[in-house]
């Protein structure tokens, strides 16, 4: 007697468990079930699960009788004359979706081949274990899954062609790549997926090689003359946008050139650029701090105007302006307006980003890496043939990372430069490593892709031979020219004084918790006060209220209570500013803080 | 000892393991005046090693904990011996210890055996007494009767046998506790009706899960039982803890017999076994883990714990909530809660440790910090 539930919920028992969730898939196989519904049994437990509901991840198989795949040659010819449909071989019984519970209950064949009689189930490709993005890793099934999907991540994140009409677009924050290439070793997914439309790397050659030191922690070492010829040279596409907007009682944004009246006025120079429009000259190179649409807006408040609105313009100036660190040329500009009627302008900026030290590069196997140097060719070594590679990547990235596919990657790309076509390196069907020794050896070349190399400072011959061949690099949209940040002075904030946080802010780097506790360890007690003496003002604080008080500019700057009436001694006590606005915190909770003053000596 | 009288002289200035120590590698024939050397290099390097004042202690102890904890595996799951038995350990269990939890993850007894069963006599009855049966071991299979809405529950006769209790022990045992139901033998099987009325099927199917459960046999708590020998002498492994129960077990050794819940150790032996326990235990998952912690830092992190004379977790609710300081209390989790009760009872904080004075933007009272003037100069008029 085993217990059956239904979605989780407990509906009786069966007497023949086994049985009953057979006639469960015979009817759902004749199509007088749904095809969603999953039924499994748990022997261990005594129990049938049927699940109906919505939100669980199911996925095709083919269904196999008596050691036999019931797709036959003759429903693929059906298939590809487009006489069945996917819907068609659902309905007659060859293709099933199963669930995480059903799976359990499923002997599952990876290739045909490995069918035997137990097997209930066969795999309809077994690209089916990788995602879309990860069977683009050339070679995937000889390298760990780990691997698989940092490769597949960082492919994410290259900088590529990515739409044919990039110049009418406006998106926010895009790389393009200038000179996209097709991979040269290439998985059925790049076919699939349409992937010579929109490339996001470059072939390149390689050599597997240490360069003084330059290329240890995964850094790269780049032929400076490679990217002189415009190797991973892209541009960067940031737009600048404002909108004239409507406020309540009738009030509008302006863009324009704002009045010298107009409140926060910045200096002539600031508004050079702009046409009389308030706009933007297309290829003007603006930096940091230049004026890319001007704009005024009215008045934060409406009732400060009643007042004051024949003496001055109460109007503000809030142009958009290059934040610290932002600079480029302006690329185009576009004058429309959204959904609610408003005017709508939008400036695009250009950058040319050529590849410079610190900028991210990575080969599609997750072996991602920094340039730490950029090598003049004259120093670059160079093969027996005088090939040169663009990059030297570090040998110390293999052993333990194990990525077997961007080893065979660069010999396939080493046969298919060689050779002058492409090389399917589609995961499971891949050509075999010992074809691609074989056609490298007829091309006159080692069968493992070493070549001899020669060190071009001194002319002599390396002792061992370098692994050279070509792979596909993609580059990263992570650039130090976004990243790079320093402060020593700069601005604070408002509310607490203490400086501000973030590269756009101009921010400095938080001395933390954790870093203030290692002062501490130290015993570093006024080293650490000292550095906390960012936020430090001295206040006046009344020796009897134990209040803060204020200095009073009509009595000659003389420390008074805030107590009104109360004259009382004032002592000047040094603190941080963020424990002064604690303290009118509690005042705000309706707690009175009083600080009882004792001399420090 | 020639040098007794030496000895003795140090007595105050060295710990009495030291001198120890040292008697026992010092030759016989040593010189008076090379011992004396012996024993003032000894006292230096003893001197030297001792934390100067103002130490910052507390903070390096959890520094040396943090530091190596951040490479703590995830890998949580040890195998006590050969079975299936699972221990929590690593960062998992390092975390329950720390944060005194009380309800384990998995509580592991350690119950050595009185001589004769020590040796291996008589350990099937061993696992028989201790293990707890419910009636859910006892059952080859439960049937539910929907038409007459009673379930029939067949009994195993083999278990029965192995764990030595009859039929009727379980029909009594079940009668006392499940009351809305009547329990009859029929053979080899019990039948199940309600006392009154029908029972409907969500009911059956509860009661069949709940009498799964009911305890039937052997010691509260012990779900598991391994005998494992360790040094020629069987030792046996208990899932779940029991401390009390087992104990009174005639072929229990009293004196070696652990368990690791602090809690169980503290409420029997108190709180100094409570602190012995959690240092023992905080060693092991470090040592298991191959990360190197001196045991000095350790043995801190244990005092504070049972400083209050219970044990408490390194949290809001444990220690934290004993500090004196209101600030301090109100910058670690819940401020408004701290702040709105010192506001109600007028509290004053002395501003005396290391997080106020940091918020006050003032030195810290350690390290440089700590040391003042002993002269008051003058208030000025």
């Amino acid at each position: 007697m085993a217990d059956v539930f239904v979605d989780n919920k407990y509906k009786g028992t069966v007497k023949d468990p086994v049985g009953f969730k057979e006639s469960i898939i015979a009817e759902r196989r004749r199509g007088k079930i749904e095809e969603s519904v999953n039924i499994a049994y748990f022997e261990e437990e005594d129990k049938v699960l049927v699940e109906t509901s919505s939100g669980r991840s199911i996925r095709p198989l083919i269904v196999v009788k008596e050691g036999k795949s019931t797709l036959t040659d003759r429903h693929l010819e059906q298939l590809s004359k487009g006489e069945l449909t996917w819907s068609d071989m659902i309905k007659q019984g060859i293709i099933e979706y199963l669930d995480a519970a059903e799976e359990e209950n499923a002997l599952v064949a990876f290739f045909e081949s490995d069918l035997t009689k137990d097997h209930t189930h066969l795999e309809i490709s077994p690209l089916d274990i990788f995602g879309l993005i990860t069977t683009l890793v050339p070679f995937g099934n000889y390298t760990q899954g780990v691997r698989l999907n940092q490769g597949a991540k960082n492919q994410k994140q290259a900088v590529g062609f990515y739409a044919a009409n990039y110049l009418l677009r406006m998106d926010m924050d895009v790389n393009l790549l200038h000179y996209p290439q097709t991979p040269l070793v290439r998985s059925i997914m790049h076919d699939i997926s349409n992937y010579d439309r929109h490339p996001s790397g470059q072939n390149v050659t390689l050599a597997v090689l240490s360069y003084k030191g330059y290329n240890m922690e995964d850094a790269i070492v780049i032929n400076k003359a490679s990217v002189e010829r415009g190797m991973g040279r892209s541009t960067y596409y940031r737009p600048i946008i404002a909108e004239e907007v409507r406020y309540s009682g009738g009030l509008i944004d302006e863009i324009g050139i704002p009045d010298k009246t107009v409140r926060g006025y910045r200096s002539e120079e600031d508004y050079k650029h702009l046409g009389d429009d308030g706009i933007i000259h297309p290829e003007a190179e603006v930096g940091e701090g230049d004026v890319i649409i001007g704009k005024i807006s009215p008045p934060r408040f409406l009732s400060s105007m009643d007042d004051y609105s024949l003496a001055t313009d109460s109007r503000r100036e809030s142009s958009l302006v290059l934040k610290h660190g932002e600079k480029g040329i302006v690329d185009f500009v576009a004058l429309t307006e959204n959904q609610e009627g408003n005017k709508l302008v939008q400036a695009r900026l250009r950058e040319q980003r050529i590849p410079e030290i610190g900028d991210k590069f990575t080969s599609r196997h997750g072996q991602k890496g920094v340039i730490s140097l950029l090598v003049p060719e004259a120093d670059v070594p160079f093969t027996s043939t005088g090939v040169k590679p663009d990059i030297i990547f570090s040998p110390h990235g293999i052993p333990s990372r194990m990525t077997v596919s961007h080893m065979l990657e660069i010999l396939g790309g080493k046969v298919g430069s060689l050779d002058g076509r492409f090389i399917n390196a589609t995961p499971f069907e891949a050509e075999s490593e010992k074809d691609l020794r074989n056609r490298l050896k007829e091309l006159g070349f080692r069968d493992d892709g070493s070549e001899t190399m020669y060190n071009p400072v001194t002319g002599e011959q390396y002792e061992t031979r370098i692994f050279v061949g070509n792979i596909y690099y993609l580059r990263l949209k992570h650039m130090v020219a976004n990243k790079l940040h320093s402060r020593a002075r700069g601005p604070i904030q408002l509310l607490t004084r203490q400086p501000t946080e973030g590269r756009a802010k101009e921010g400095g780097l938080r001395l933390g918790e954790m870093e203030k506790d290692t002062f501490v360890g130290h015993g570093a007690s006024l080293t650490l006060k000292e550095r906390f003496d960012s936020d430090k003002v001295v206040v006046p604080v009344g020796e009897k209220s134990g209040l803060i008080g204020y200095y009073d500019a009509r009595k000659n700057n003389k420390a008074v209570s805030s107590v009104q009436d109360e004259d009382e001694e004032m002592s000047d006590v040094e603190i941080s500013y963020a424990f002064r606005l604690l303290l009118d915190e509690f005042k705000a909770l309706g707690l009175y803080p009083k600080l009882k003053l004792k001399s420090k000596f | 000892m020639v040098h007794e009288k030496i000895f003795k002289e140090y007595e105050e200035k060295i710990p009495e393991s030291l001198i120890s120590e040292v008697k026992k590698h010092v030759p016989e024939k040593i010189t008076e005046a090379k011992l004396k050397k012996v024993l003032d290099e000894v006292e230096k390097e003893y001197r030297y090693s001792l934390a100067a004042p103002g130490e910052c202690v507390g903070v390096i102890s959890a520094e040396s904990i943090g530091e190596p904890g951040t490479q703590m595996t995830l890998n949580t799951f040890h195998f006590a011996g050969v079975s299936e038995m699972n221990v929590t350990t690593g960062l998992p269990r390092l975390i329950e210890i720390l944060d005194g939890r009380k309800t384990l993850s998995s509580e592991i007894m350690r119950i050595h055996l009185k001589k004769p069963y020590s040796g291996g006599k008589d350990l099937d009855k061993v696992v028989a007494r201790l293990k707890e049966i419910t009636l859910g071991d006892l059952i080859e299979e439960i049937d539910t009767d929907l038409v007459n809405s009673k379930l029939v529950l067949k009994l195993d006769k083999n278990q029965l046998k192995k764990y030595n209790v009859n039929s009727q022990k379980v029909i009594n045992v079940l009668n006392k506790s499940v009351k809305a139901f009547k329990f009859e033998l029929q053979g080899n099987s019990i039948e199940v009706l309600a006392a009154e009325g029908d029972a409907d099927i969500v009911q059956l199917y509860k009661l069949k899960e709940k009498l799964k459960d009911v305890y039937v046999h052997g010691v509260k708590g012990i779900k598991q039982v391994l005998v494992v020998k360790r040094e020629d002498e069987h030792v046996v492994l208990c899932a779940g803890s029991n401390l009390k129960d087992v104990m009174k077990l005639d072929f229990v050794d009293p004196t070696r017999t652990m368990t690791n819940d602090i809690f169980e150790i503290e409420k029997h032996y108190g709180i100094e076994a409570a602190r012995e326990l959690i240092v023992r235990e905080l060693m092991e998952v470090i040592d298991g883990q191959g990360l190197n912690v001196n045991v000095r830092h350790i043995m801190l992190v244990a005092d504070t714990m049972c400083m209050n004379g219970k044990v408490l977790g390194i949290n809001r609710y444990g220690i934290v909530k004993e500090k004196s300081s209101i600030l301090a209390r109100a910058s670690f989790e819940t401020p408004i809660k701290h702040l709105v009760s010192a506001g109600l009872m007028g509290e004053s904080d002395a501003l005396s440790s290391v997080i106020e004075n940091v918020m006050l933007n003032q030195p810290v009272p350690v390290g440089t910090g700590l040391p003042g003037l002993v002269i008051k100069t003058a208030k000025k008029k």
